[in-house]
């Protein structure tokens, strides 16, 4: 201000008195600035001051020096090997692998409830909108944590291995969790896999083809049964040519439990679940408002020059719905993943649990909590960068 | 009905298979929830004996999970507190009531009387500590001291991240990136077993206020986020406007670009403040007696265990409830805001 005023009434520079300084818009920019600088770095030193003089006075060893030691507690579900003697580091990365698996089960889950729900919303049909509507509503308002507990204790009071609940001999759910039948182990097995992938790349290439032939020619390849065909038919080639094993390692009752197959165990059923239910609500709400954000007019335009259903889908509305869908679908996965760390309710050993046992024996409470959430940090990080990686091959592209 | 039920052959099958399910669903519900239901009774073998649901366990057991560990025979405390409660609070939901000459006194004399009614100690009632507070009115004070504690914080974080000073944008960028990234659970832990150590040897924080206020803090990051995206709608042009007047940043902020902002963003502000209400549930990990964590422990009841069906549908249809009203009076807000009543 003191500026203008000099130069208005006579172009001489004005006089730098102490008011001039102390009121001027630079001076108080930086001040303010190292007032803060300073509050937040006392503040740093008091608390650190104080957490070094507790813990001291409680005579516990601080740092991570402890991530060596024996854990000296087992795991219900352990991904790689593990034994009570193992170290805390590579307990918490058990914890940290259950922490993995069973979100991205969920995000899985998540996602086909979520967009299945999501195209009910917008469907011209009435009563199944209706019914959308309402389980929208219902999972997205009651709290993720009582679904959770919900669902444990379901499980839980599920009948035990005698009087199992049987699904045609092949897969039985009880208290101890839901046991199906899975093909007996062969060496057949990997090369069935590789099939598999190859059959997805072969498919991705031969869409990328097709589309290059349209745009140059403008005739349409219908590639959806050729990629079925390659997704499926070249691993269940590669098993013909294996012997064909049948083989199946089916779950048999011996004594009070199921032998064979595979089991998953109750608590994480029940955290899948209650964490992927809860999701899917906000999902299905992101999707329905990610195809409502076409106009109805670009509909009735692709419609009137005659383009089928399924291509106004494939090619006017989902474009335009994936831009809107995108980002606030990376909160949610993120979200998901950070709401499975609610595993310590129902005793998943995630890597809170893990943590929280940690902790309590080792009353290292700022290492353990500090681990727990550079972990977290990280893998929410992770996630956002890959889901914005996706975002940028989806935003609108202008050229 | 023929156009949005029947228009196509696929169509119909579609609907008439989901009126299908949702008539045997709905049949399973009126069945089990009515008219094979025990209503009331306190033998838990009468529930046994029926087919349907058991009502009875809510009306046997509905003090210790809507009250929890609070002494039974001070119950009627709880109930006062909640009644002073709720008006207060729908009270200063009406515009009719929007001065301060009233909603401050009543404010005051809500939060005076609140804890004495808690605490007790006075007036020939025992006293209470906090530690054995729970239920229903656990879960009220965790939800409002999140958001009264939690919004101010949120504005001060969105409008530090907007700030045009270096320092107090780093540290509001870095405070809420940090904090929104981990699970509301550590910082709960670290509320309760971290946060004494940072404090000098002697000094305490009620285990509660720390815990609400961790839960504030976690809420305000997602608010501050919301906030943001208000603020970063607001035309530079108000801005220049304020400037022209020579307005303060201060005087600026509170009178012309905050009031559009929070306009801008309110439904998104009020969904954070429904799962505000949802997440005060977490405090069950850290072995706080709110709702959800007294109806677990009262499921541990042998006899009436087999319930627990009933009690959880209890428990969540409070918490639809609250969250139903919250997101109606949202919409009413909306509305007045559209058509200029505030």
């Amino acid at each position: 201000m003191s500026h203008l005023d000099g130069s208005i009434r006579g172009g001489q520079k004005p006089r730098a008195t102490l008011g001039s300084i102390i009121y001027s818009k630079t001076f108080r920019t930086i001040a303010t600035q190292v007032v803060m600088a300073a509050l937040v770095v006392m503040a740093g030193l008091f608390l650190y001051n104080n957490v070094v003089e507790n813990l001291r006075a409680q005579s516990i060893a601080t740092g991570f020096g402890f991530l060596q030691q024996d854990a000296q507690f087992d795991i219900g579900e352990t991904p790689i090997a593990y034994n009570a003697t193992d170290s805390y580091a590579r307990a918490f990365l058990v914890g940290l692998l259950n922490t993995l698996r069973v979100s991205a089960a969920g995000i899985l889950l998540a996602t086909i409830l979520g967009f299945s729900v999501g195209f009910a919303r917008v469907s011209s049909n009435w009563l199944l909108s209706k019914v959308a509507t309402g389980y929208v509503e219902i999972v997205r308002n009651v709290p993720v944590i009582l679904q959770v507990i919900f669902w444990a204790v379901v499980l839980r009071n599920l009948p035990g291995a005698r009087e199992a609940i049987d699904f045609g001999g092949f897969a039985f759910l009880t208290n101890r969790g839901l046991s199906f039948a899975v093909p007996a182990t062969d060496p057949i097995h990997g090369p069935i896999i590789y099939a598999c992938l190859a059959g997805i790349v072969l498919s991705i290439l031969g869409g990328y083809l097709a589309r290059r032939h349209r745009e140059k020619t403008g005739r349409y390849i219908s590639m959806l049964w050729p990629s079925i065909g390659l997704i499926f038919g070249l691993p269940a080639l590669v098993w013909l040519l294996g012997g064909a094993p049948t083989a199946l390692s089916v779950p048999a009752l011996k004594g009070f439990n199921f032998r064979g197959g595979v089991t998953i165990s109750p608590e994480f059923t029940a955290l899948l679940i209650g964490i992927a239910l809860y999701a899917s609500g906000f999902i299905a709400e992101i999707v329905r408002a990610g195809l409502q954000a076409t106009p109805t007019g670009q509909i009735e335009a692709a419609r009137s020059i005659g383009l089928r259903t399924r291509f106004v889908m494939r090619y006017v509305v989902l474009p335009q719905a994936l831009r809107v869908i995108v980002p606030p679908l990376t909160s949610q996965y993120v979200s998901l993943i950070k709401n499975s760390s609610i595993a310590v309710v129902v005793g998943y050993p995630d890597l809170v649990n893990i943590g929280n046992t940690a902790m309590n024996q080792t009353g290292q409470a700022v290492e353990a909590i500090a681990v727990m959430m550079m972990v977290y940090l990280t893998v929410s990080l992770i996630t956002s960068t890959f889901m914005n990686v996706y975002n940028r091959l989806v935003a609108i592209k202008e050229r | 009905m023929k156009k949005n039920l029947f228009n196509s052959i696929p169509q119909g099958i579609l609907t008439v298979f989901v009126a299908a399910c949702l008539a045997r669903f709905a049949w399973f519900l009126l069945n089990w929830g009515v008219l094979d239901a025990v209503f009331y009774t306190d033998d838990p073998e009468v529930c046994r004996a029926a087919a349907g649901a058991c009502w009875a366990v809510i009306a046997e057991k509905h003090r210790p999970m809507l009250f929890g560990l609070y002494p039974y025979e001070e119950h009627w405390r709880l109930v006062i507190m909640m009644v002073i409660y709720l008006v207060t609070v729908v009270v200063s939901l009406m515009p009719r009531f929007w001065n301060l000459k009233l909603l401050v006194p009543l404010w005051i004399f809500a939060v005076v009387s609140i804890f004495t009614l808690l605490f007790g100690g006075v007036f020939g009632m025992p006293f209470v500590p906090s530690t054995d507070w729970g239920g229903l009115p656990l879960t009220m004070l965790l939800f409002s001291g999140t958001v009264l504690i939690g919004m101010p914080v949120a504005v001060l974080l969105a409008l530090g991240r907007r700030s045009p000073l270096p320092v107090a944008k780093g540290v509001s960028v870095v405070f809420i990136e940090a904090l929104r990234g981990v699970p509301l659970i550590t910082i709960l832990f670290v509320a309760v077993n971290v946060f004494p150590l940072f404090l000098p040897a002697g000094v305490e924080v009620n285990k509660l206020l720390r815990i609400t206020v961790g839960i504030a803090v976690f809420f305000a990051c997602y608010q501050a986020e919301v906030i943001r995206g208000g603020l970063q709608a607001i035309p530079k042009g108000q801005y220049e406007a304020a400037d022209s007047l020579n307005l303060s940043y201060w005087q600026t902020t509170r009178r012309i670009i905050l009031p559009q902002a929070l306009r801008i963003s309110l439904p998104a502000i009020t969904n954070h403040i429904i799962a505000a209400m949802k997440n005060t549930s977490f405090v069950i990990i850290i072995g706080l007696f709110d709702i959800l964590t007294a109806t677990t422990a009262v499921m541990q009841d042998p006899l009436w265990r087999r319930y627990y069906v009933e009690a959880y549908l209890f428990v969540a249809a409070i918490y639809l409830f609250f969250g139903y009203a919250l997101s109606l009076y949202a919409r009413q807000v909306e509305k007045w805001i559209n058509t200029g009543r505030i």
